[in-house]
């Protein structure tokens, strides 16, 4: 059942009136079950319920961009949840946290996907057909078309009809054939053109199906996964190497390519000369970084900035964050060293307050945490303490408190940048307070209680590292290309059937050439309608030219 | 890095573009108002025209006293031409305006070494110089002297909001806008922005007109400046069916983009989801058009609709959704 558009109608001339309801005398007949399932089709895929689920996509689109949502960014959901109590549970179980991932969602897309689809195959069809057609034959009244023009032409109207036909191929519309059984055809011209506008048309809603196959493809069998890598450290491309992973329901985790990334170092620079807002945002982030397509090949040296993702067995590595990781030493009290090493803080704010865990269970007597602050530039504010002022290492510090007792309490999984301190006790300094230490790059503190120490050596960049394979994007490239100029070829292209027919003209009319000197010889009135599919307001513009082109034909003008 | 001389130059440039444009919008507007005043006087004159020709036609001849004063006739000798200096004056200001536009673009991104496309007051001043190019482009080809008013007073809102509210101190691109798509995907989006913007004043006149074609006023307004809401329509659909295309690039290359910069071509980030949201309407609007049953006047409240989205994507998402197409500057 293909669409019903206004299209249709105008086709049709003399046949827009025919809504009234057909046998409305008889009992309306039982359907069945069939017939029902045929009405329900005929619905969804009629051109009003495909425009209703387009609005309801758009509207059922937005809630995603107002509410936090969980595959963005988890953290600010519960945050959200936090912070309301009463509505909070009531958008979850409704999935507004989940918008893109929820049922009702997905209702809305499938059943556009099937309209879509149930518009394109019966569509193709008549298109396919229509291809093949000729064009129909010219109404009698040609005066009754949407465009409609006369012109006298010098000679026969043999040569007329032989002229305009020769004129409307050269302008590549489609000639109905001369019909040797119809005398009365001979003085008319039947002609179409502009079939592209419904390939366009279908070409278009085709690739978005494409397009859609594309995304489906991309979360099927398409993987990513989030590793933090300090300066000096090395990255391989296995499962247990990422800090998260997300695969498709299709990927076998086993069959990463091992490739390997060592980030030598991080370049970073901060805005440090427009004031106001602008004072302080990233200017630029580069990662110059050593590369391996898998153990023992060449290294490659490889520079890997945010628009400048590598390339590395079939998947793509991104830089997508930054920030510093801590080169921390933790020593007993009898100087052996139990913990070292660069610990990533995460930042916070645009001043890369970051925060972050040290945690160590080989502290002897007891295992030990430390949970606190990293900041680049400290400084002391009245009311929130030590902050950062600047994400540069201005004057960078750490500012941590100090925990004693179970680090893994239950064997339960934690973050690794902060502490579960359900079994652990705050260390207290000598005046009875919290101990709260800060540290400097290259000072050691001693703990109290015989802990033994810490030591900040250095303060080292990490490079936040996103790794994406989807085999879906270039198929998804592909189709959004290819429905962009099919939607040109059908905004653009006009569908016009255009009809010619000539009579000798009278007497009266003959001679009377536009510049009142024309040449001498039989006359003939060229009389041509036009016709147009959907919005064409040049279409009156066409029979004009081809009347030019007519009368230049047969000599009738200068 | 930034040239402070430059940039300040730059906002000369804008001051003078607004002043320009004020004069700009006085000048459509004294023109419109005097539209309603001309058509009233001529109806008067053909009215009292209309009443000594019956009592010249009843004197001569009493056989027919029903001399009908044909609205034909009328309509032709009163369209003879209405003087419209005014409206000279402000499309020769319109074309000062936008050069002055176009030269305190070129400043601001001479002043910091990049394409001005960084942020959201460099957006308003390229978004109104391209809604600017499209009405002159317009009025190149056929009179839209009616025209004026509605695009310059948006176009002056605009400016006046990025000089108070979203002003943003030259300076640098964040790292994740050192791109040459920032060129093709911002450019587009705006010049499609521009084309929506002029369509949306069409429409919303265009649906004016064709009220008042159905309901005709006793007096006449700045309306019967206006040309038939049949040919408005076509204008405001024409328009459309440019800007959707542009629309949908913006949309393939913002995803291109994406996909190099985030690594996903689509995230259902803020910024994109209205982005889609603004597709999906016009794709609407260009579907009820084509559809039995939808008159082309509720077709032109989803293009109303569509334009409203615009507006949230731009003043709304920039600034309130959190997402990763934060750089307002804000």
């Amino acid at each position: 059942m293909a669409r019903r558009t206004r299209d249709d109608l105008v086709e049709r001339p003399g046949h827009e009136l025919d809504t009234q309801p057909q046998e409305s005398e008889v009992l309306q007949p039982k359907i069945g079950f069939l017939g029902l399932l045929r009405w329900m089709w005929r619905q969804l895929t009629s051109m009003r319920t495909a425009l209703f689920l387009l609005l309801l996509l758009a509207i059922g689109a937005i809630p995603g961009s107002i509410w936090p949502q969980r595959n963005i960014d988890a953290g600010r959901v519960s945050d959200y949840l936090s912070q309301h109590t009463v509505v909070g549970p009531w958008l979850d179980r409704l999935g507004f946290f989940d918008v893109y991932s929820s049922p009702w969602f997905a209702a809305i897309y499938l059943l556009l996907f099937v309209s879509l689809v149930g518009c394109i195959i019966p569509r193709s069809r008549l298109h396919w057909k229509a291809m093949r057609a000729q064009p129909p034959k010219a109404p009698r009244r040609l005066e009754r078309l949407s465009a409609h023009q006369e012109r006298v032409v010098v000679g026969e109207p043999e040569q007329v009809v032989a002229a305009a036909r020769a004129v409307l191929r050269r302008k590549r519309y489609r000639l109905r054939p001369a019909d040797p059984v119809d005398p009365a055809s001979a003085d008319t011209v039947a002609a179409e053109s502009g079939y592209l506008r419904e390939t366009g048309n279908l070409v278009f809603h085709i690739a978005l199906v494409v397009v859609i196959i594309a995304v489906a493809l991309g979360h099927l069998l398409g993987w990513r996964g989030d590793v933090i890598v300090p300066e000096g450290q090395t990255f391989s491309n296995t499962v247990s190497s990422y800090d998260t992973i997300d695969p498709g329901p299709w990927v076998n985790p086993e069959s990463l390519k091992p490739f390997s990334v060592r980030v030598q170092k991080l370049d970073v620079s901060f805005e440090d000369q427009a004031g106001g807002a602008q004072f302080g945002q990233p200017r630029g982030f580069t990662a110059h970084t050593l590369t391996r397509d898998e153990p023992g090949a060449p290294v490659k040296e490889q520079k890997l900035e945010v628009n400048g993702p590598l390339s590395l067995g079939g998947a793509s590595v991104f830089l997508l964050g930054n920030g510093y990781a801590p080169v921390i030493t933790v020593r007993d009290a009898k100087g052996r060293v139990v913990y070292s090493q660069a610990t990533p803080f995460l930042p916070q704010d645009n001043n890369y307050r970051s925060v972050g865990a040290v945690k160590v269970p080989g502290g002897d007597p007891e295992q030990l945490g430390f949970f606190g602050f990293f900041l680049p530039t400290l400084e002391f504010d009245k009311e929130q303490g030590p902050i950062s002022s600047f994400p540069d290492l201005d004057n960078p510090a750490l500012v941590l408190g100090v925990y004693k007792g179970d680090l893994y309490p239950g064997g339960r999984p934690q973050s690794v940048y902060t502490l579960d301190t359900d079994e652990m006790t705050q260390v207290k300094g000598a005046d009875g307070q919290p101990l709260r230490l800060l540290i400097k790059p290259g000072q050691t503190i001693k703990l109290p209680d015989g802990l033994g120490s810490i030591t900040l050596d250095k303060v080292v960049r990490f490079a936040g590292i996103s790794i994406r394979h989807d085999p879906g994007k270039m198929l998804a490239l592909w189709g959004s290309l290819i429905a962009l100029a099919g939607l040109i070829a059908s905004l653009t292209i006009r569908r016009r059937r255009v009809f010619v027919r000539v009579r000798p003209a009278e007497p009266e009319t003959a001679g009377a050439g536009p510049d009142g000197s024309a040449p001498p010889g039989p006359r003939t009135l060229v009389s041509i309608g036009g016709l147009a599919k959907g919005e064409d307001p040049r279409l009156a513009d066409a029979l004009d030219h081809v009347l030019d082109a007519i009368a230049e034909r047969t000599g009738s003008t200068s | 890095m930034t040239n402070e001389t430059l940039a300040t130059y730059s906002n000369y440039g804008l001051y003078s573009a607004i002043v320009v444009f004020t004069l700009v919008m006085l000048m459509f507007a004294i023109d419109l108002a005097k539209a309603a005043s001309w058509t009233a006087k001529v109806r008067t004159e053909d009215h009292e025209r209309a009443l000594v020709g019956a009592q010249v036609s009843g004197a001569a001849a009493q056989q027919e006293p029903e001399t009908s004063e044909s609205p034909e006739t009328a309509e032709t000798t009163t369209e003879v031409s209405r003087p419209r200096q005014f409206a000279g004056m402000g499309m020769s200001l319109s074309w000062l305006g936008t050069l002055l536009l176009i030269v305190t673009l070129a400043l601001r991104g001479l002043s910091v070494d990049r394409p001005p496309l960084g942020n959201m007051y460099e957006f308003a001043l390229v978004g109104t110089t391209f809604a600017m190019l499209v009405f002159l482009g317009l009025s190149l080809r056929r009179d839209v002297r009616w025209l004026g008013l509605f695009v310059t007073g948006p176009v002056l809102l605009t400016l006046g909001l990025a000089l108070t509210v979203f002003y943003t101190q030259a300076s640098q691109l964040l790292p994740s806008l050192h791109s040459f798509w920032l060129v093709i995907h911002v450019t587009v989006a705006t010049l499609s922005v521009g084309l929506f913007t002029v369509a949306f004043s069409v429409t919303i006149l265009q649906l004016i007109k064709s009220h008042r074609e159905q309901h005709p006023p006793a007096k006449p307004t700045f309306v019967e400046a206006m040309p038939s809401a049949a040919s408005l329509d076509r204008t405001a659909y024409g328009l459309h069916v440019i800007a959707f295309p542009l629309w949908t690039f913006t949309l393939i290359a913002g995803a291109i983009w994406a996909e190099q910069a985030w690594g996903h071509y689509w995230n259902w980030d803020p910024k994109e989801v209205w982005t889609f949201v603004i597709w999906i309407v016009y794709a609407a609007y260009l579907h009820a058009r084509a559809t039995t049953g939808w008159s082309d006047r509720k077709a032109s409240f989803l293009a109303l609709a569509g334009y409203a989205c615009i507006l949230v994507n731009y003043m709304v998402v920039n600034v309130y959704f959190v997402g990763q197409h934060s750089y307002s500057g804000m």
